[in-house]
């Protein structure tokens, strides 16, 4: 179920063609995989991504819900224990804690409290991240809250192939699968070769290599990381590029090999610094790496505010380019 | 505060490595004291200082290769060094007992969050944790390692560095003087002077008997040790012709001519086992003949022993080549870039010249100009070299 092989040409998309091209693959791979959510059939999902889906695949399978997301996850939950492969869209991330309740002590825990004898085939997909100003209960990254909880696994695909290839791999997981799209990735344009598919869904990537500085990060901020690298290099420093991928688990594999190499290592995650998935990765990186560091652990989060409507606000409350330069010299002792 | 920085030792330089410190963190220093030996491709380099005031912190140990316009120490004024010490005999009452030591940071954009390096306890040294294993199983001893990483701590490779010194006895030729390294840098500076610089070239034939008379009768009564040299007379007119003419003093940067206020003459000295080295001999134009002897003598003294200072080779800014003893009569010199000409001076030979309607055998010196097209023309080289002989001419007013 891994890499899409033959490459019979390569065509370019959007992270929201890919993930529709993700759904409607499934759909078509498994009748028993259907999509259900707020506004996900007439209107097309809230970021357009299941345009034309209601059309093509039915009311059956391209399911509108009410405004309960209580309710339609928990039905999903139902769904999956009952045989089915059910995708449940969240508008965002700050609406899923109404559903919290659902994942947490049902879909993440039914395994474990039925003896084995359930599993929840559950695939949640939800959009995270700030930056198209919606406000402080729109626009929160809340992803690291369910790296906590153990019972499920959570992606953050950040590149067009991922978003394409992760939903299939998700939906083979006996066990429920969370999915956050950063929502300033829709439009982000990407090659995708024509018979991409599913990708594996347990290793982080390493998109840039280098010698200096690991800077670790996920979804929406490995393109302001890229960026950052990019800068860096100017100034002779060869900085190293995780994407994670995975946020639970997480790959310690993939990091420390880089960090061993590195000696220093700067996170940069979108959510609040304190308790963040961030502080996971450091504490992670001072248990198993300690006696290789050569500087402080270094963080770049989102500032400790309700997220602020006006752009300029917006854009200083989360990681950007400088502030991931700042932290990388910082950490190499260069000002 | 300020910043002693590395400096650039020529347009070449990159990186230097801090072969040895001279002051230690609380010495006073003043400006030109000479405060530290920089090993460049050129040799160990004597550099100074230009600041005046205390030596608060060394940043960069012994060992260490950095980039030129690297922080090596900080440097207090004698004000802030007053105020500094008053500070530290009456501390802050109720000043918490470790304050947090933000490392500094050239701001960029929105204010980054501050990077906190929490402080040792106190006597602690900073050391990372790589370094402190590393030096452990190698048996280094810490506490002679000066750190470049964070907030100054010990890094990895301040150990390695350390252990890369410590090592058998590198074949240490004699410190500074690494020929090989000095091959490569003439190497890369005449190919980039013979592919940058349209040189045109000159001769005249300067009549030096009159000089050779007046240095028989002056050094007659001298010991050895404190006669003059022609070359010193040839130095000295051709610093007194670049005043005259200013086209050939100075450097050829950025695609234009740069002159230069002062004349700083290089001297291009050979180095036993091959090699050649041209530091300069600051505001020749200045100095007297007795001055100017003293200086070359000093000069190919430590050239030869690998002890040059940062200022000498820096900011030459035209440069005289002989090597009339080797027995050539002539030379055509190749210009060090940036500058824009060099004089090459001959050895005297005895030859026969018409002088006032009959011949006679009178001493001559070939000097020969090699000068920068892009800041000068054959015309004003013409004049210049012209003068030099002219001024050759009247020994005692040089």
């Amino acid at each position: 179920m891994l890499q899409a092989t033959r490459q019979s040409g390569i065509t370019e998309t959007t992270y929201r063609e890919a993930v529709r091209e993700a759904i409607r693959d499934a759909l078509k791979r498994d009748d028993r995989v259907f999509l259900m959510g707020e506004d996900v059939g007439r209107y097309g999902g809230c970021y357009a991504v299941s345009k034309g889906l209601l059309a093509e695949f039915g009311s059956e399978r391209i399911r509108d819900t009410p405004l309960s997301e209580s309710g339609f996850t928990g039905a999903g939950i139902g769904a999956a224990m009952g045989g089915m492969r059910p995708i449940v869209e969240v508008m965002t991330v700050n609406f899923s804690l109404l559903a919290l309740d659902q994942i947490l002590n049902s879909a993440a825990t039914i395994r474990h409290m039925s003896g084995n004898q359930f599993g929840v085939p559950l695939v949640i997909r939800m959009a995270t991240g700030a930056g198209r100003q919606l406000a402080a209960q729109h626009s929160h990254s809340l992803e690291g809250w369910y790296a906590h909880i153990p019972g499920i696994r959570v992606l953050a695909p950040a590149t067009v192939e991922d978003a394409r290839g992760m939903l299939w791999t998700a939906l083979q997981d006996p066990d429920p699968v969370l999915i956050f799209e950063n929502v300033m990735l829709y439009n982000m344009t990407g090659t995708l070769v024509a018979d991409a598919g599913p990708v594996d869904i347990a290793k982080a990537a390493v998109r840039r290599t280098g010698s200096d500085i690991s800077l670790i990060t996920y979804g929406g901020s490995l393109w302001k990381t890229l960026e950052a690298a990019t800068q860096l290099a100017a100034e002779n420093i060869n900085a190293e590029v995780i994407d994670l991928r995975s946020l639970r688990p997480l790959d310690d594999a993939t990091i420390m090999a880089s960090v061993n190499k590195t000696r220093r290592a700067v996170i940069v995650d979108e959510g609040w610094r304190s308790g963040s998935l961030a502080a996971e990765i450091g504490m992670r990186i001072v248990e198993q790496a300690f006696w290789e560091m050569d500087a402080p652990v270094g963080r770049v989060c989102g500032e400790e505010v309700p997220i602020p409507y006006p752009s300029h606000l917006e854009r200083a409350a989360i990681p950007n380019a400088a502030k991931i330069v700042a932290a990388a010299k910082a950490a190499l002792g260069r000002d | 505060m300020t910043a002693f920085r590395m400096p650039s030792l020529g347009a070449d330089m990159e990186t230097g490595t801090l072969v040895e410190w001279l002051v230690k963190p609380g010495d006073r220093v003043k400006h030109g004291d000479i405060v530290a030996v920089v090993e460049t491709q050129k040799g160990a380099i004597e550099i100074e200082i230009f600041q005046t005031g205390l030596i608060e912190q060394i940043l960069v140990g012994t060992g260490a290769k950095v980039p030129v316009g690297t922080s090596l120490a900080n440097v207090l004024s004698d004000e802030e060094a007053k105020a500094g010490t008053a500070a530290a005999v009456v501390p802050e009452a109720g000043a918490p007992p470790f304050a947090a030591i933000a490392v500094p940071r050239r701001s960029v954009g929105p204010p980054p969050p501050p990077i906190v390096v929490p402080p040792g306890a106190e006597g602690r040294m900073r050391v990372s944790p790589a370094a402190r294993r590393f030096a452990q199983r190698l048996g280094i001893d810490l506490a002679a390692i000066t750190g470049t990483g964070p907030a100054s701590a010990i890094i990895r490779a301040d150990v390695e560095r350390i252990q890369a010194e410590a090592m058998p006895p590198k074949p240490k030729a004699a410190i500074g003087l690494n020929l090989d390294a000095m091959r490569e840098a003439i190497a890369a500076a005449m190919a980039r002077s013979k592919r940058e610089i349209p040189h045109y070239y000159l001769q005249h034939d300067v009549d030096v008997t009159l000089c050779e008379e007046w240095l028989a009768r002056t050094n007659a009564a001298r010991p050895p040790d404190s006669r003059l040299l022609l070359g010193a007379l040839v130095i000295k007119g051709v610093a007194l012709a670049t005043r005259r003419f200013p086209a050939f003093n100075g450097f050829y940067r950025e695609g234009k001519f740069e002159p230069a206020a002062v004349i700083h003459v290089g001297v291009a000295i050979a180095i036993r086992g091959g090699g050649l080295a041209a530091p300069a001999i600051h505001n020749v134009d200045r100095l007297s003949l007795d001055d100017l002897m003293v200086r070359m003598r000093d000069l190919v003294q430590r050239t030869r022993a690998g002890r040059i200072r940062g200022s000498e080779i820096a900011d030459t800014t035209i440069t005289v080549s002989s090597l009339g003893e080797r027995g050539v009569e002539s030379l055509y010199g190749v210009i060090y870039p940036p500058q824009v000409a060099i004089v090459g001076v001959g050895k005297a030979t005895s030859r026969p010249r018409v002088v006032d309607g009959h011949v006679a055998v009178r001493s001559i010196v070939t000097v020969t100009l090699s000068a920068d097209h892009r800041a000068s023309d054959g015309h004003a080289g013409a004049l210049f070299l012209a003068n030099i002989g002219k001024l050759l001419q009247e020994p005692e007013k040089l």
